[in-house]
């Protein structure tokens, strides 16, 4: 046992170490328990083929610009290796979009579409705007309490400063769906498929389910400095990310050790009193702090008898089903997609050619089944960063959809039957690409759940919707952090604000703690 | 497996002898049977319980039975009272809550053995005690309809079951259960009951139900046994100061407006929480009603002159809203008119005076009268014999 | 030169005659004119087979009709009777059903028949539904706050909403953030396991609408259908004695007996404009009305898009028109019976034939359903809704006959983005009796006359673009302030004038009568006449 002024962290994932790195700094004693061998989750850079590197999350675009300043990320290491990609939306004839903050290009767009993409952009900017301003804050309830009707009261103030007609706009756009948004503003197939596309990765909704507004807004609504939505890759990964907040954290006095599962949350008289570890080590703590998601906190490392029935059966009933699988390939060279020029294929690359296809490739997870033709993200992250492969050697990673977490058929046979028709897929679009890879890894939600340790092996540790958005994420009442356990607090993206690698979570975790 | 739209309500296990002797030929419906409201007078069936005995049917109570290593566990985290103070072979009455500190019902609960416990309420709870078990070892299921029941109430009680042959009977304890052998199946007894006096439940399978009905009857028989109604015992159990589903409080599952629910100490059942035993559902908002006060009171009301007080609004001496009466009747034990209400707290102590607005009608003419009223601690009806072991024969 | 009416209100549907009622009711020269040559619009009883032979033609039975609009213009006096029909029934294709039974404790039972636990859960279900239904129907009978406007009376609107929102109390609330945004097929998994139970709550959740069970905002769309009463019984249904017809009967009896003229017989080619402001409306006969109050009953995109002059009104406004989320999604057949249907499910269960019969077994047959008309054709397994009314209303059809209402979900308004052929329309007529058929053998050779009504028919025949039945989908983007469009939610249009009364507006379709009434009330305010609308009833 350890001293019992301890803050123990459970989990070394980039909230965790976000929260750890704000807790030390304020002068607590802090212990991170990381089950892996190395920091990072689900945001760690890992070898999957002899000499090949990548990292499950594989694009930063919501990282959080106040909290990288605070922990001086930059000097703790952490390089970006190339900011502000272009997005392509890839087509099958090689006759691409491509779209950036400024403007949008491509052989044969309809100039209307230029237009209405400034605007598009211009609107979405400046909702985003509302959501990123609440990032960095502990959600308030809604009460008639003082401190909750001022944050309320702000909110409602920040929705008005939009201008009359921007406010109505967002007020009637922010709770439905990406498709009909889409349709009164573009005719473009390709561009309506790119940005469709964004509304709905990692999430389990097509372009036609409504929140996809909302899931595009979030997207949108980083905090860095670039445009809204700008998306960059980090030198070495993203692990590279979470080893910059590992060292930051380690600077701050926080110790991390690796290796160290937790198997379950100790509680005496009511109250938190350390964690136990899977060798049987128990470990002090005046508080816990949890980066695991919600549920695999509650239900396995707590246990649902030590909170009242009600509680549990919130928590019991957080929508987390996962969607994306994760590919990686091992290249021996790069591609050749069709139309792309080498400098071209370090951008980001979307598979989605119309906002059609998208939702065709969402029915099926619907029924337990994986998109007969997915949709994928695809980036070749060596390009810009060679310690990710070997010399002359390539790797690409993409985020591939629909795959449900629960297969009718079970992933075990499932997983070669779809990672082959994602070869076929990125094959259409770049046909040398079997040719080239000397490796595959496909990673399903299954896996991920297994390897995370994320229930339902969803990315955001929870679907992010309106239902599980702000003051409802992860439950009612919860939102603030504060477990209705004495000494027990959530940190991870299952809660406001969510998933991507942002970081908020984690130091809104650690301010709730702290009592500010 | 479509014909059970046929019925409404299923007849109870007893339902042939109930109608031999349903004289009055009426019948209304509990939960998921036929019932009794009155057999042939209910004022008789009434004396029948504080004279000698009354038989009423129990088997439309909802009964559940929680078996499994985590039973005491599991049954400490969803009801108010501490179960681990509820030892193998007895009873305890308790209520459970939701996380908001709002009753949803109360009932009793048996402990038949160690991890083997039954439940019996008021209303039907499966789908929230089995949403309690999650995260327990512990199996829950609904067995309302494998098992009858007979209350057995009145002071010759313990002497017909003595007759009946239910050897040692007279050493139960009030919370008290034990188990006999009744032709060759086995016969639960607890000396529980609604009606605050010397009493027992019994408890079988359908199969004999009828069988132990009769020999109840014959063994009785001379002990001034007789069948009851729903109607005479809702004015036992007022006397008795028992609350009821429904009646004297809403239950939270059905509540539309959550504000009309009652806490625990609102109904004046305080002495069910237990803080000190650990997590339980309601506990958070219970502290703190502890700490901000409750908005109500449930006490019992003594009032002037004769007409029960049904459905009344309750008056400060100086003409203020007290509250609302939520159960009351002339009680022909007491001899007073009196009622159960639901006061505006902090009103509502002992001795406090209050005046009810009574609407009554003589020969269909309506007339009102401002009776006075003072709150009183005791029941209305609490006979040393329902405490004393062994209980004497009348 | 005619004469200058107080008020023209263009289509007498029953949104048009509840307005006309209404303002007739205050004195005002009222003038109603209708394209059909009968009145009602979907409202409305037609004999289409033979005389005696009753269909209720679009709309078929009735619940949301507020009690308030019912009982002030004394629809009963003008001969309207609301009679409940018993229960519903939900069939599945294994030859089980689920039957809603107008005993509760049979109800109860059956429910327990497929599970115990789900049985109980109903109670805590039907509580939060009440809840949900509590707290909405205060704002039906009232004009919605602009939220962007500073205006005293709009801040003061906004002032009670947030109040009545906090008399909910925090839990409250955040159930009811969750509901207003969740799928009704997630929200049916918070407290039902039977996947049939979960089936037979979810049809209510997408009826008329462009979503699936699975997308998030149906679960207010299944409030839409149970916020409405018989006779104070929640979420009850009931047919009007001699079908629909019979509302809009009695609401026209009652405007002309105000003193309302109507002509009839001629749709209206536009309403004429003069120095920006609405001053009468030209015919399509070549008749022209005139007064400074003209109030549209026909849909958002109908009033602006074909009976206005783009000229006079600005692009913004145009934009936002044309993308007026109006999709329909639903088809409806009428049939006439020889006998009355056998349902292999329900062998002699007379009880559940006389109630609102379900075709459906689960959430995910449903959602596959959506999936066919989101390709762009109608539901190759559709969801049907059927009702026979003759089995309670003997005004329908000669005793021992039967009509049979059939309603259709999901139904494209075109076919692979073309517009149907009659063709297409008969082979959609086949897929549903083709259906029917599987349950109830030997049904096909009941038929004696059928009516195929698909999005093209309701739009020809009564005027509801696209065929959507609610005059606009009911999605967030359009409901309160936000219907039919954000800054026009007060049933004034952007002309001085013109006003709107028709379900595109707050709160919406479902012969409910609300937007009528309200635009009346708005009318008779800016006219400053005394007001002879109703708020609505408190509800403690």
């Amino acid at each position: 046992m350890t001293d019992s002024s301890t803050i123990v962290i459970i989990g070394g994932g980039h909230n965790g170490l976000v929260c750890a790195s704000y807790l030390a700094k304020a002068g607590k004693k802090v212990t991170v328990l990381e089950a892996a061998e190395q920091v990072g989750g689900a945001a760690a850079t890992r070898e999957f083929a002899p000499g090949f590197k990548a990292s499950c999350a594989h694009l930063l675009y919501l990282l959080d610009e106040e909290i990288s300043q605070e922990l001086a990320l930059e000097a703790n290491g952490l390089s970006i290796a190339k900011s502000d990609l272009a997005t392509i939306a890839l087509a099958a004839d090689g006759n691409h979009r491509t779209l950036t903050a400024d403007g949008v290009e491509g052989v044969g767009l309809p100039a209307q579409d230029q237009a209405a993409y400034a605007e598009y952009r211009r609107f979405m900017s400046k909702f985003a705007n509302i959501i990123s301003g609440l990032h960095n804050s502990i959600p308030p309830r809604i009460t008639q309490e003082r401190g909750d009707l001022i944050q309320l009261g702000k909110l409602a103030l920040k929705i008005r400063m939009l201008g009359q007609d921007d406010m109505r706009e967002f007020l009637r756009i922010a709770g439905i769906n990406i498709y009909d948004i889409l349709k009164e503003n573009f005719e473009d197939p390709l561009l309506q498929g790119a940005l469709s596309l964004d509304a709905v990765l990692g999430a389990f909704s097509g372009p036609r389910s409504n929140n996809s507004v909302f899931t595009a807004l979030h997207r949108m609504s980083g905090n860095n400095a670039g445009a809204a939505g700008a998306v960059s890759i980090p030198a070495g990964g993203m692990g590279a990310v979470t080893q910059a907040l590992a060292s930051a954290a380690a600077k701050a006095g926080a110790e991390i050790r690796i290796s160290s599962p937790v198997r379950k949350i100790l509680m005496d008289d009511m109250r938190v009193s350390g964690v136990e570890l899977e060798d049987g080590e128990q470990i002090a703590a005046a508080a816990v702090v949890s980066n695991a998601d919600p549920r695999t906190t509650i239900m396995d490392l707590l246990g649902a008898r030590q909170v009242e029935a009600s509680f549990a059966r919130r928590i019991n009933n957080i929508r987390a089903k996962g969607n994306a699988a994760k590919l990686h390939l091992a290249l021996d060279g790069l591609p050749e997609f069709k139309g792309l020029s080498q400098a071209q294929l370090g951008e980001r690359l979307l598979i989605a050619p119309s906002v059609e296809y998208v939702e065709l490739a969402f029915n099926h997870c619907k029924y337990g089944e994986y998109s007969a033709s997915p949709v994928a993200e695809i980036t070749i992250p060596s390009i810009h960063d060679n310690s990710l492969a070997p010399e002359g050697k390539h790797v690409l990673s993409a985020i591939v959809q629909y795959a449900p977490r629960n297969l009718g058929a079970g992933w075990g046979e499932g997983k070669a039957a779809f990672t082959a028709i994602v070869m076929d897929l990125l094959a259409a679009y770049a046909p040398d690409i079997r040719d080239k890879t000397l490796s595959a890894e496909l990673l399903t939600p299954e896996d991920l759940e297994n390897e995370f340790r994320l229930q339902g092996g969803h990315w955001h540790h929870g679907e992010m919707s309106l239902d599980q958005f702000l003051m409802l994420r992860p439950v009612p009442k919860s939102a603030q952090y504060k477990t209705p356990v004495d000494g027990l607090y959530f940190c991870s993206a299952g809660c406001h604000p969510g998933g991507g690698i942002m970081g908020s979570a984690g130091k809104n975790a650690a301010n709730a703690l702290l009592g500010q | 497996m479509q014909n059970h739209y046929e019925n409404a309500v299923y007849p109870s296990p007893f339902h042939s002898r109930q109608k031999q002797h349903n004289q009055l030929k009426e019948w209304s419906r509990w939960a998921d049977y036929l019932s009794v409201p009155a057999y042939w007078c209910e004022s008789m069936e009434y004396f029948a319980g504080r004279n000698a005995c009354g038989v009423f049917d129990i088997t439309p109570m909802v009964k559940h039975r929680v078996t499994g290593p985590d039973a005491l566990p599991y049954l400490n985290r969803l009801m108010t009272r501490d179960v681990r103070k509820i030892k193998p072979g007895r009873v305890g009455y308790s209520v459970w809550c939701n996380e908001q500190g709002r009753v949803i019902d109360d009932g009793t609960i048996f402990h038949l053995a160690e991890g083997d416990y039954r439940i019996c309420s008021q209303e039907h709870q499966i789908d929230w005690f089995m949403t309690n078990a999650l995260g327990f070892d512990v199996t829950v299921a609904e067995d309302t309809h494998d098992v009858a029941g007979l209350a057995l109430q009145g002071p010759t009680s313990c002497a017909v079951l003595k007759d009946m042959g239910l050897k040692g009977i007279e050493n139960l304890t009030p919370f008290g259960l034990t188990t006999f052998d009744f032709e060759g199946t086995e016969l639960m007894v607890s000396r529980t009951g609604f009606t605050g006096d010397l009493g027992y439940e019994l408890w079988i399978d359908p199969e004999h139900a009828e069988r132990l009905w009769d020999r109840l009857f014959e063994a009785g028989e001379l002990r001034g046994i007789m069948a009851m109604g729903s109607d005479a015992l809702e004015l036992l159990r007022i006397e008795a100061g028992f609350i009821l589903a429904g009646v004297d409080f809403l239950p939270a599952m059905e509540a539309v407006r959550p504000t009309h629910t009652r806490s625990p100490f609102e109904l004046g059942l305080g002495w069910l929480v237990s803080f000190d035993k650990g997590i339980f559902n309601g506990r958070q908002a219970l502290l703190e009603e502890k700490e901000k006060g409750s908005r109500y009171n449930l006490v019992k009301l003594d009032i002037d002159g004769n007409k029960p007080a049904s459905q009344s609004y309750v008056y400060t001496p100086n003409k203020k809203f007290a509250g609302t009466v939520t159960s009351a009747m002339w009680s022909p034990s007491a001899k007073a008119s009196i009622a159960l209400a639901s006061l505006e707290a902090p009103l509502g102590k002992p001795g406090e005076e209050f005046e009810v607005e009574i609407y009554y009608q003589r020969e269909l003419k309506w007339s009102r009268v401002m009776a006075p009223a003072r709150v009183v601690k005791d029941v209305f009806w609490d006979p040393p014999r329902k405490r004393q072991t062994p209980p004497a024969d009348f | 030169m005619t004469k200058k009416y107080d008020a023209i209100v263009i289509g007498a549907g029953h949104n048009g005659l509840t307005n006309g009622a209404y303002l007739a009711k205050a004195g005002l020269s009222t003038l109603m004119v209708e394209k059909n040559d009968y009145i009602g619009g979907a409202t409305v009883s037609r004999e289409l087979y033979k005389k005696d032979w009753k269909y209720s033609n679009c709309s078929y039975v009735c619940s949301l009709l507020r009690p308030e609009v019912y009982r002030s213009l004394n629809l009963a006096k003008y001969g309207l009777q609301v009679v409940p029909y018993g229960g519903s029934v939900t069939i599945a294709q294994n030859g089980d059903y689920i039957g809603h039974f107008v005993d509760p404790d049979v109800s109860r039972r059956e429910v327990a028949r497929h599970s115990l636990r789900d049985a109980d859960a109903t109670v805590r279900y039907d509580r939060d539904i009440m809840r949900q239904c509590r707290f909405i129907r205060q704002f039906l009978l009232r004009t919605p706050p602009d939220p962007t406007s500073f205006k005293p009376r709009d801040l003061l609107e906004m002032l009670h909403l947030g109040k009545e929102a906090m008399k909910l109390g925090e839990d409250l609330i955040y159930d009811t953030m969750r509901f207003y945004t969740m799928s009704i097929a997630d929200f049916l998994e918070e407290y039902f396991e039977n996947p049939l139970v979960r089936a037979s709550h979810s049809g209510s959740g997408i009826i008329g609408s462009a979503l699936g069970v699975m997308s998030p905002g149906t679960a207010y769309v299944l409030l839409h259908h149970a916020m409405g009463d018989v006779d104070g019984s929640m979420g009850a249904w009931g047919f009007a004695r001699g079908g629909m017809g019979a509302i809009s009967k009695a609401m026209h009896d009652c405007f002309t007996d105000h003193g309302g003229d109507t002509v009839a017989g001629s749709g209206v080619d536009r309403i004429i404009v003069k120095n920006g402001r609405a001053v009468g409306v030209a015919l399509e006969n070549g008749d022209e009305h005139y007064s400074d109050v003209v109030v549209s009953n026909m849909t958002l995109p109908r009033t602006f898009l074909e009976c206005m002059d783009s000229r006079d009104l600005d692009d913004g406004f145009l934009k936002k028109v044309k993308n007026f989320k109006i999709r329909g999604s639903s088809g409806k057949l009428n049939i006439a019976l020889d006998g009355a249907p056998n349902f292999t499910a329900l062998e002699g269960h007379s009880e559940l034939i006389r109630g609102d019969m379900h075709l459906i077994d689960s959430t995910e047959r449903l959602e596959r359903a959506y999936d066919d008309w989101k390709n762009g054709i109608w539901s190759q397994d559709p969801y049907i809704d059927m009702l026979i009314p003759s089995m309670t209303d003997p005004t329908m059809t000669p005793p021992g006959k039967h009509f049979m209402s059939v309603f259709v979900q999901y139904v494209p308004p075109k076919v692979n983005g073309k517009d149907w052929t009659d063709e297409q329309v008969q082979q959609f007529g086949q897929t549903v009796i083709n259906q029917i058929e599987e349950y109830a053998p030997g049904f096909k050779d009941l038929i004696l006359h059928m009516e195929v009504r698909t999005p093209r028919e309701l739009e020809s025949e009564v005027g509801l673009t696209e065929g959507n039945i609610f005059q606009g989908e009911l999605t967030m983007d359009q409901l309160m302030f936000n219907r039919p469009i954000p800054g026009f939610a007060q049933y004034r249009g952007p002309v001085k004038g013109l006003y709107l009364c028709g379900s595109s507006n707050h709160p919406g379709g479902g012969v409910m009568a609300a937007p009528g009434a309200n635009a009346a009330r708005e009318i008779l305010g800016d006219l400053r006449k005394t007001n002879t609308v109703p708020e609505g009833w408190l509800d403690d």
